[in-house]
């Protein structure tokens, strides 16, 4: 009998670590909103974007910086074309002001997609079910490149034709190239 | 030469329809012997406590190597700070799964398929069998589910040292940054990540453990029965492990 009591404790033993380990893994490894879940401590909050990029559901909804919601799902909008996106934001931040605006930033050079909220002037505030209306896209890296190398090669055919001209004539109007 | 192919591949379609069948039977006594947990007790003991530190062990030098390697790789882009979300998401979806798994087919396997082969060799199993005490429910169900219960908290205990390990390398040696490395894990760690290592390391147990105890009961009664049993139990099991790891990060992704 003491032989079978030390080896159930063993058995125990070892259950409660690898419970341990796990409640470890799924609280300090990941984070899911402090105000996910519990109604009547958060309240939901959409905003329509042209492009949301790679923002993904989870990302967190920050505020000068500081974190006041995240995102709980993404959906298109059928007739507009956008993406509609619905934040659940804490109650404790319940006087962001209705005229805010709603940005999609990258968390580092390479990092995820989050939104930032900016604070409008409006005196009312933002409640439950709300939309935000002022919205801006999330930049598209190719796009922002495409661009870049379109300036580049504007400003590079100016230089080689006549080099003071002004940097806004179109490609259209400048001297042919010689062949 | 014909012959002998199709006589391979009939004995392989023999063999998996057995092990299925076997499967079923041990599902089958599973509720009877649940309620006998003492019996099941003891083997998550024997599959999984001792079993605890070959596990930590491994677990923490592959952490340490990932974090090796993922700083070196990391840092060509100048973004070691990712090394915890890396580390994270190696070692949660796939290392600590699969290297779990093989080392549990080493440890624990072959234990279980040598004790019930010997049992075989021995008569224990006929002697129970002619006391009409089913071995099935008294010898294999009990050690069967140990091992099933054992191997994904192995996985999980192999994911924690395993991160310990990888935050000592990279952030302890290569100095990087140990609030990014945990709030970059944090941030892109997510629930499903470990719940794909758990149905994976859930599915592995099933797999190590019913090849261990169908080995080990269909052992040829002699010494070489019995170590052939066992070194069959460990090629079977890394080769169904590596399979199935294949089709379940497919499945998952």
């Amino acid at each position: 009998m003491g032989k079978s009591s030390t080896l159930n404790m063993g058995a125990g033993a070892f259950v409660l670590l690898g419970f341990a380990a796990l409640a470890f893994l799924t609280t300090q490894t990941t984070v899911h909103g402090p105000h996910l879940g519990r109604p009547g401590s958060v309240y939901d909050v959409t905003a329509k974007f042209d492009n949301i990029g790679d923002l993904k559901v989870g990302a967190p909804v920050s505020m000068a910086g500081v974190e006041v919601g995240r995102v709980v799902r993404i959906s298109l909008d059928p007739k507009q074309y956008k993406a509609v996106v619905l934040m659940q934001l804490d109650s404790k931040f319940d006087q962001i002001p209705s005229d805010s605006d709603a940005s999609i930033y990258t968390q580092g050079l390479l990092g995820g997609k989050f939104i930032g909220l900016t604070a409008g002037a409006s005196d009312t505030y933002l409640k439950n079910h709300d939309q935000i209306d002022f919205t801006q896209s999330a930049i598209v890296l190719e796009n922002l490149i495409g661009q870049l190398v379109a300036n580049f090669t504007n400003k590079g055919s100016d230089s080689s034709g006549s080099s003071g001209a002004a940097p806004s004539t179109s490609p259209s109007s400048k001297p042919e190239k010689p062949k | 030469m014909i012959g002998e192919l199709r006589r391979s591949l009939v004995d392989a379609l023999e063999g998996l329809g057995d092990i299925s069948l076997f499967l079923l039977r041990l599902i089958a006594d599973t509720p009877r012997a649940l309620l006998r947990f003492g019996l099941i007790g003891r083997q998550i003991f024997n599959c999984g406590a001792l079993s605890l530190v070959i596990i930590m062990l491994s677990g923490l030098f592959v952490g340490m190597v990932l974090g090796l390697q993922g700083f070196q790789l990391l840092q060509r882009f100048g973004s070691e700070e990712a090394l915890g979300t890396a580390a994270a998401i190696g070692l949660l979806r796939e290392l600590s799964p699969v290297i779990t798994g093989l080392l549990f087919a080493g440890r624990a396997g072959t234990a279980l398929a040598s004790e019930i082969g010997l049992m075989r060799a021995t008569d224990q199993l006929s002697a129970m069998e002619m006391m009409a005490v089913d071995p099935i429910r008294h010898v294999v169900v009990p050690r069967f589910l140990g091992g099933v219960i054992a191997m994904p908290l192995l996985s999980v205990i192999f994911s924690v040292i395993g991160l310990y390990g990888a935050q000592l390398v990279g952030v302890q040696l290569m100095g990087v940054d140990s609030g990014s490395f945990w709030s970059q894990m944090q941030a892109s760690v997510e629930l499903r990540d470990i719940n794909q290592g758990l149905v994976k390391s859930a599915i592995f147990g099933v797999a190590c453990s019913l090849i261990a105890v169908y080995q080990g009961y269909y052992a040829e009664p002699t010494a070489e029965g019995v170590g052939l049993a066992t070194t069959r139990t460990v090629v079977t099991s890394a080769v169904v492990v590596l399979f199935l790891d294949y089709l379940l990060t497919s499945a998952f992704l």
